[in-house]
């Protein structure tokens, strides 16, 4: 039986690397007692599949993974977010839980695009619109990147989905953007390169993760009001 | 409450591995401050990873916290990056559980365990605020302390700590903070004291040394005469402290589980603390005298409760020899079976019967589909087929590699430095462990021992190799790893008289290893840097005089010399001519047995004529069993503390010529001078 998991990573906790919260989760998972599946050979792991990795130091209110669980299970879902939460360190918690039938794709595979809210700090509003709508109006944005320590250029635009820059409460401009995860896809970091001189990333928090079903766009597991509503 | 947490956080994306300056681990306290507790923070002189698991500092952590009046949080050194801009930005060092800057604590106490931190500890110091030298301090500054092995020789780094601890830290550590309790509290009030009242308080603790009341006196050519104490509150002699029941202290109950990837991240249960193997060259073996084993039972319940609380999926079993706990075996196998699940019956599939022999092919090892979820480690290993049987016993499934230290390549060498371990006792170790599926040993070696020769050196290759042509009965390409350490010489060891090996002997011998073993296919040779040994030998048994170039080398940007990609030899060479000291007489030289130790005025327990005796016995190649099953040399340790060895077996564990043996009158060990022990001789 494979369970997916909806989680958040807010706060201190946010400076934790991918790999530190694979392990996070494992012991998680052993505290709350849940007989994970485990793979078979030499050095058995437990059956966790992680979605996209969330670079360290950022937020995110939309983390998922996946965990098989040893056949026969029975978990009642209801008190699992709890369960799980409370076996978590402070900053990350299990917001929503959900049985995935057979045959779904992986997460990696599934997510198509990212929506994240980006501070960007040291330009005032007007620059960051009239910034954002000259990239959004560019036919092809061809930028150097590193890949396996290699400079490779692609064509970023296809993957500038979405981008909304409104007035930050606190400080500076609040981006919101969406951004497409597959072939790479296009990082916030990169896209705060791309809107120029003098712009300086704050905090930069995931909102929602989406995967295509059908033509039409979801959630991996609705957010947890959803949820709520349809129980 | 104030935290430096609004600066530090927006330097943290900017620098490697922030997750190490966060805090949030599962068992971390967020403690409640007040002037009537004396506050603690407990600091380890390197990164967080090498610092979290120490468990000196994590046992203190609790206990501190446990009382009415004192609090402890805790610091490590931050990386070179973040301490860049720390400084530029003005951010004192901090705690990581709630990010109070050290100059809101009354105690900066360092754990210290490797000579070579000593420039980080003074970072640090100068980082929380304080003048780097006690001298300097004012009455609000940092009272700065240090604990921990390196201790026993503190005098290199006297000048920059106001008090040190001896020994084991769970009782003192409370009496240190009755005693500055008082204090405090008086200095929060503003009534009339003084720094020096806050020593001599000190000073009045048994196991606590203040070095400002202490003077070194000198003969006419600059010789140390004795270090004598200066001040009526000062006694004469330091002696060690000493917890006599470990069952009294089953600490740490809540192990701080990291959130970031650390060394020995697992479970960690301390089984015994103590040793009286009596390995000559070993330091711990010495100082942390007599053996008090922890109950089985309270050993069993902090391995169930402690996995069960921090979802551990590894414990560790820890002490300085495991596998001469009392009963190791039945405690092994009781967390073993405990870890276990029965295996559903679809799994394992496709395994063949289980024969142990077979599993060359690299997966399914013998019993992979019945492998325990738990799995437990056993650092420090003796050197026997028994060791391998409790190894076997909880490492069903991963079998990769064993680890044994024979220390010395011949039996010449090894009855010198009293590690009685035959050839044949190796051999028979790793047969047992080809034999039942390991594939890859790794022995350690040292080399720079006394009285060494070439033939000795040259001794750890022919073991290296026959214990390959052994593999290779059971295996096609068995593998042995040779890891070799250039000797150091420590104080309260029966070779703190030794003139350390130099630099230019020591990569003379890791030479002739390297040409030795050339041609051996099987076999890696891996060696500590000499030169790093050298500075180890400077730092170990030095004394006062070594502040100023510990002082000299971090001006110079010299921290993290344990890490090989900052340590630099000339840097220290540089501060050593400026000061106008030579290695030949911190490490080099010979001492004489009347000369004046810079140690003398302190003590871990031993009579200074039993090392004197054993040093002799070395020399003289003479071998001394181990005293918890056989009668007292009378090193001190027990009869000078009025106390004894807690060990629950009266019989020493079977196996080898370090256990009783089948035969014990077959290891041709030369016995000496002190009682013998009936059916030995």
């Amino acid at each position: 039986m494979r369970l997916r998991v909806r989680f958040s990573k807010l706060g201190k906790v946010r400076f934790t690397s991918h790999r530190d919260v694979a392990r996070i989760w494992e012991r998680a998972l052993r505290r709350a007692s849940l007989p994970v599946a485990r793979t078979e050979g030499f050095s058995p792991r437990p059956k966790l599949h992680f979605g996209l990795a969330l670079s360290t130091g950022y937020e995110s209110l939309a983390e998922y993974l996946d965990v098989d669980l040893v056949e026969g299970t029975i978990v009642d879902l209801a008190v699992l977010p709890e369960a799980l939460t409370a076996a978590l360190p402070g900053g990350l918690a299990a917001t929503a839980v959900a049985t995935v039938p057979p045959g779904t794709p992986s997460l990696q595979h599934a997510v198509t695009s990212s929506r994240w809210e980006v501070e960007v700090h040291d330009l005032d509003l007007a620059t960051v619109t009239a910034r954002t709508e000259a990239l959004l109006a560019a036919p092809e944005l061809v930028t150097t990147r590193q890949r396996k320590g290699k400079d490779v250029s692609d064509d970023v635009r296809p993957h500038l989905l979405h981008l909304q820059p409104q007035a930050h409460p606190a400080e500076g401009v609040l981006l919101v953007a969406e951004l497409g995860a597959q072939n790479r896809g296009l990082r916030p970091s990169e896209l705060v390169a791309l809107l120029g001189d003098g712009a300086r990333e704050g905090r930069v928090r995931r909102t929602h993760q989406f995967t295509e079903h059908d033509g039409t766009r979801c959630e991996p597991l609705p957010a947890p009001h959803a949820l709520e509503r349809a129980s | 409450m104030s935290s430096v947490w609004p600066v530090l956080e927006p330097i943290l994306p900017l620098v490697s591995k922030p997750a190490r300056y966060i805090g949030g681990e599962d068992g971390a306290q967020v403690p409640e401050h007040g002037p009537g507790r004396v506050a603690w923070l407990l600091a380890y002189p390197d990164t967080y990873e090498i610092g979290l698991p120490n468990q000196g500092l994590q046992i203190l952590y609790e206990i501190l916290n446990e009382r009415p009046d004192a609090v402890a949080e805790r610091t490590y050194a931050p990386w070179t990056d973040l301490e860049e801009r720390m400084r530029a930005e003005g951010v004192p060092l901090f705690s990581v559980d709630t990010h109070r800057p050290a100059a809101d604590f009354d105690v900066l106490a360092f754990n210290l365990s490797a000579e070579l931190t000593y420039t980080n500890l003074v970072g640090m110091i100068d980082l929380a605020g304080a003048p780097v030298r006690a001298a300097d301090r004012a009455i609000d500054d940092l009272l700065v302390g240090a604990g921990g092995h390196c201790t026993y020789n503190p005098e290199p780094i006297a000048a920059f700590l106001d008090f040190v601890v001896l020994g084991d830290g769970e009782e003192v550590a409370g009496e240190i903070s009755a005693a500055l309790a008082g204090w405090k509290a008086a200095r929060v009030a503003g009534d009339p004291v003084t720094r020096h009242d806050a020593l001599t308080a000190l000073a009045g603790v048994t196991g606590v040394y203040v070095p400002a009341l202490y003077q070194p006196v000198t003969d006419a050519e600059g010789r140390l005469v004795a270090t004598r104490p200066i001040d009526p509150a000062a006694p004469e002699l330091v002696e060690k402290r000493t917890v006599a029941d470990l069952g009294q202290w089953p600490y740490p109950r809540q192990q701080l589980v990291p959130l970031t990837e650390v060394v020995h991240d697992r479970l960690n249960v301390e089984v015994f603390r103590g040793c009286t193997r009596g390995c000559r060259f070993c330091q711990a073996g010495m100082i942390t005298r007599p053996v008090r084993e922890r109950p089985a039972e309270q050993v069993r319940t902090m391995v169930a409760e402690g996995l069960r609380r921090t979802g551990y999926d590894e414990v560790a079993l820890t002490s300085l020899s495991t596998a001469d706990f009392s009963g190791v075996e039945d405690v092994v196998g009781a967390i073993v079976r405990s870890g276990e699940r029965p295996a559903p019956a679809d799994e394992g599939e496709g395994q063949g019967p289980g024969s142990s022999l077979d599993c060359g092919a690299g997966l399914g090892g013998p019993g992979a589909g019945l492998a325990s979820d738990i799995s437990v480690s056993l650092p420090s290993l003796r050197v026997d087929a028994f060791t391998v049987g409790i190894a076997a016993e909880i490492q069903r499934a991963r079998r990769t590699g064993l680890t044994f230290a024979p220390e010395g390549g011949t039996w010449r060498m090894r009855q010198v430095i009293n590690k009685l371990i035959s050839d044949d006792d190796l051999y028979g170790a790793v047969e047992s462990a080809y034999s039942q599926g390991w594939r890859r040993m790794k022995l350690y070696f040292l080399v720079g021992l006394p009285t060494e020769t070439d033939e000795d050196t040259l001794g750890i290759a022919t073991l290296a190799r026959n214990v390959v042509e052994i593999g290779r009965r059971h295996h096609k390409n068995p593998s042995v790893t040779v890891s070799v350490g250039g000797f150091v010489p420590k104080p309260f060891t029966p070779f703190q008289w030794f003139g350390q090996n130099t630099r230019q002997e020591l990569e003379r011998k890791v030479g002739l290893l390297r040409d030795a073993l050339r041609r051996d296919r099987g076999v890696q040779l891996k060696w500590h840097d000499p030169r790093a040994t050298t500075v180890e030998g400077i730092m170990s048994r030095g004394d006062r005089r070594l502040a100023a170039v510990i002082e000299d080398v971090w001006r110079h940007g010299g921290t993290f010399q344990e890490w090989s990609e900052h340590f630099d030899l000339q840097l220290w060479l540089d501060a050593l001519e400026r000061q106008g000291l030579t290695v030949e007489e911190l490490a080099y030289r010979h001492r004489t047995e009347d000369e004046a130790l810079p140690w003398d005025h302190l003590s871990a327990g031993l009579h200074k004529d039993f090392l004197w005796q054993d040093w002799r016995d070395a020399l003289a190649e003479v071998g001394l069993e181990d005293c918890r099953w056989t009668p007292c040399y009378d090193c001190g340790a027990c009869t000078g503390y009025g106390i004894e060895h807690v060990v629950a077996s009266a019989v020493p564990p079977a196996g080898g010529s370090q256990g009783t043996g089948p035969s014990p009158a077959a290891v041709p060990v030369a016995l000496g001078r002190r009682p013998v022990p009936a059916g030995a001789g």
